[in-house]
């Protein structure tokens, strides 16, 4: 298909080959990566995030345990792959930053950088709010015993707080010591002071890691990425020893084949690929501006999506080692519980009733004695359902995890290197945030000429550090999942799919074929031509439409941690106030309208322009 | 005399039996769970763990009422389980007068370690029905230890910040100092200032057409 639209000047605002040969051989006052390693381990620690811990896992094993790895890895190679390449390409051909090479293909499509970059933004704040919380476990990680093992005692020393003894000792830490949660998103209380000096720290810790941009940033990758795949080996070999690790792997990939008939699976597995190699971010395409011209763009597409695969897969076993001993444990402690209260109730010898007789024994009692036993009110203890419990998000990390932590024989260790994992993890995504926000605020001119480098990142750092105060508030975890849910899924989804636009029918397929042939020695073969042109744009409209459908429907509704309600400590589900409309188009509305207004706007501007000079002209005539 | 004494300590027991009934008045009802404590090295329950319980509860009555005397004689034992779990009152020495409740709950309190260690349990495996044991308080340092730690983490970013914005400066300076050296004891300047920045061979894109058709 010879299908381009007109873009009149592109040889003009583009350099051509001889001077990328030029420049290549010159020494440029552009940032260059010192190896090809540094490179590949900012990309990979861009793509693998918290999210590979705490979203895949889930889905995984919501969707049909083994039989999801079937459509996600269909929907890497078909969605993920192109994209990538996509990315890399162009990035590394234009050598500009997001901002720079929308314009530089048609200046009425700098909306595309623009909206990246705001998107970047409203991520990087709330995703460095969750760092600051990682922190503040971490930091309080140093101690034995841990401190979410413990709850404060009431006033006359008889017992527990009564709100940690209905809830667990994990959720009255997160919610009560460590956020102090309100109970509706309105009720915005006051600083939490705790949350405030972690995200100092969390901001400082970016600041200086991005300070000269990717000349340190590049150095602190060989940390932030290398380390959480040494800390999951080393959780993997514990977690193989824990008793009941096996009954998680079997349960996260016991495959369901049925549910690869079910749309949702298939949606859900394209949008976790598309939010997993974090693309129309803008970082990617930064990243790659930096790369020799005739770096193998494809080579590296294919490696990152296999290395982003594999780490998604091995980060579930580990994940669900650890949960299935939380749940054996937790399924144990219930049993001894009820053969308590059995031997208490009927007066039995102590070892008359175990774990192995239990269920004859309880149904010998039951059609003896029914009443008395219903009377000692005997819970059920349900393998699978515990297996299923709050297993992603924020609910993992600080709850499902710390408690299965505080039940292994030295945990404050196991803690420690928990959350320096999840720490290196989220800062390595951070790195390509923070470049996607101040390389187009550098093109943009928004920032003097003259200010170096390490102004620039101060600046940026403190101004976020400002805004994320918001998140530091009482109900700051309710704006967070807030952030989550409208930020980080629309827009995306429309910037994504107007860059494929962007490149294969503005810039034209046939120009990026050439490109790809200039810069690595051979044209991108026929998979890539169909990929590149019909199936990853026909997919990313799909799962947009279904997400735009989706959320139209749904009710405005989110979970409040409220010690008052009913059937406390289940989160109570309440409805948002009528302004949170105002806040969510601001989200998500906002970056995706950027697009087609800037491109008005410029419009309407060069049309004043001409229809002045040609007044001038007629006045001077 | 015999025969009378016999008759006094019949009619004494018979007594003790009526005045201790499960659930009524001042009776409390003690559990043990020697099993689920000692695991293997469990002692089996007998006539002479019952003599050390009556011992040990006859010390706490003592040590609380400070000098009465109390004896094993004056606490009875009834409805002894499998389970090991019985009911028993207390009276007060010499006479048959049932101690009221609150005093033995508290006397209990006072003396519960000691109870506990006679028998190698804890509050939890030797359990009094409706007397709670006191919890320890959480262990709480002075300083948290999560301020160290982010001292300690603040510390060095800081002292990092400082050093890389200072390094380059400091560089800078020793340059210049270098350079006017060299250029006192240089006389060839002249040259030297004339092709400042005319020199061949580097691209400088500053000068390309990449900004004619300009951005808003």
């Amino acid at each position: 298909m010879r299908l381009v639209l007109p873009n009149p000047g592109l040889d003009l605002r583009i350099p051509n080959y001889e001077d990328l040969e030029k420049m290549e051989k010159e020494d440029g006052d552009r940032p260059k990566w010192d190896n090809k390693a540094q490179y590949i381990l900012t990309c990979v620690g861009f793509c693998v995030g918290i999210g590979n811990v705490w979203r895949f896992p889930y889905l995984c094993q919501t969707h049909g345990g083994g039989a999801f790895l079937i459509p996600y890895i269909i929907l890497l190679v078909l969605e993920g792959l192109p994209l990538l390449l996509l990315e890399f390409g162009i990035g590394q051909r234009l050598r500009k930053g997001s901002v720079g090479v929308w314009r530089a293909i048609n200046p009425y499509l700098t909306g595309v950088g623009i909206a990246s970059m705001l998107v970047s933004l409203l991520i990087g704040l709330y995703y460095n709010t969750l760092i600051a919380w990682i922190m503040w476990y971490l930091f309080n990680s140093f101690q034995g015993p841990l401190p979410w093992t413990q709850c404060p005692l009431n006033d006359n020393r008889t017992g527990f707080i009564s709100e940690c003894q209905q809830s667990s000792t994990v959720d009255y830490y997160f919610y009560r010591v460590t956020l102090n949660a309100s109970a509706s998103i309105t009720d915005s209380g006051g600083l939490q002071w705790p949350i405030v000096i972690c995200l100092l720290a969390a901001w400082t810790v970016i600041c200086i890691c991005y300070i000269r941009g990717i000349s340190t940033s590049g150095k602190a990758v060989y940390v932030t990425a290398l380390l959480p795949y040494v800390v999951l080996a080393i959780f993997l070999i514990r977690g193989l020893t824990l008793k009941g690790a096996m009954n998680g792997v079997k349960y996260l990939f016991t495959p369901d084949v049925d549910e690869l008939m079910n749309p949702t699976t298939w949606l859900d597995a394209g949008a976790q690929v598309f939010y997993a190699f974090s693309l129309a971010w803008g970082g990617l395409i930064s990243f790659s501006s930096y790369n020799p011209v005739h770096n193998n763009c494809m080579q590296d597409a294919v490696i990152l999506t296999i290395i982003t695969g594999l780490t998604s897969i091995y980060a579930a076993t580990v994940t669900y080692t650890v949960i299935g001993f939380r749940a054996t444990d937790k399924y144990d402690t219930c049993i001894s519980e009820n053969i308590r209260m059995l031997l208490n109730g009927f007066e039995l010898p102590e070892d008359s009733i175990t774990a192995s007789n239990y269920n004859a024994a309880l149904h010998h009692l039951n059609s003896s004695n029914p009443d008395t036993v219903f009377g000692l009110d005997i819970k059920t203890c349900d393998m699978q359902k515990l297996l299923s419990e709050g297993v992603e998000g924020t609910g993992l990390a600080f709850i499902v995890f710390t408690e299965a932590i505080t039940k292994m024989p030295g945990s404050p260790a196991w803690s420690v290197l928990f959350f320096i994992m999840l720490l290196c993890l989220g800062l390595s995504t951070l790195f390509g945030n923070i470049e996607g926000v101040v390389v187009p605020l550098k093109d943009l001119n928004l920032f003097p000429k003259k200010w170096p480098q390490e102004a620039l990142t101060g600046v940026t750092c403190l101004v976020s550090f400002i805004i994320c105060l918001l998140f530091a508030q009482q109900s700051g975890l309710y704006w967070v999942t807030l952030f989550d849910n409208f930020a980080g899924s629309i827009p995306l989804l429309t910037i994504g799919l107007t860059e494929m636009i962007a490149v294969v029918y503005i810039y034209g397929i046939d120009r990026f074929n050439e490109d790809i042939k200039f810069m690595i020695g051979k044209k991108p073969c026929i998979f890539w031509q169909i990929s590149l042109r019909f199936t990853s744009p026909l997919i990313l409209l799909v799962i947009l439409v279904f997400y735009l459908v989706t959320q139209a429907q749904q009710e405005l509704t989110y979970l409040v941690w409220d010690p008052d309600y009913d059937e406390f400590p289940t989160l109570a589900s309440v409805p948002y106030p009528s302004w949170i409309n105002v806040v969510i188009f601001v989200l998500a509305g906002i970056p995706s309208l950027v697009v087609p207004v800037y491109a008005l706007c410029r419009l309407v501007f060069v049309r004043c322009k001409k229809k002045m000079n040609q007044a001038k002209i007629f006045y001077f005539v | 005399m015999l025969e009378k004494i016999l008759l006094l300590l019949s009619l004494s027991l018979s007594v003790a039996e009526g005045l201790c009934k499960p659930g009524v008045g001042e009776a409390y009802k003690v559990r043990f769970s020697i099993k689920t404590a000692l695991g293997d090295q469990a002692y089996p329950w007998n006539k002479n763990e019952m003599f050390l319980f009556r011992a040990a509860l006859a010390f706490a009555m003592r040590d609380f009422t400070n000098g009465e005397e109390f004896g094993v004689s004056d606490i009875h034992p009834c409805n002894e389980t499998q389970r090991v779990s019985f009911w028993f009152v207390v009276t007060r020495p010499k006479t048959m007068d049932l101690v009221d409740k609150g005093t033995v709950e508290m006397a209990i309190k006072k003396s519960r370690n000691r109870i506990n260690g006679a028998f190698l349990l804890t509050d939890k495996t030797l359990e009094f029905d409706g007397i709670y044991p006191t919890l320890a308080a959480p262990v709480s340092p002075d300083t948290p230890p999560w301020l160290i730690v982010f001292g300690v983490v603040m510390g060095a970013v800081s002292v990092g910040i400082i050093a890389l914005l200072v390094y380059p400066l400091v560089q800078r300076k020793l340059k210049k100092n270098m350079d006017a050296d060299d250029e006192d004891s240089d006389e060839e300047t002249g040259v030297k200032t004339a092709e400042n920045g005319a020199n061949d061979g580097i691209y400088n894109s500053t000068f390309s057409d990449d900004e004619r058709f300009t951005q808003m």
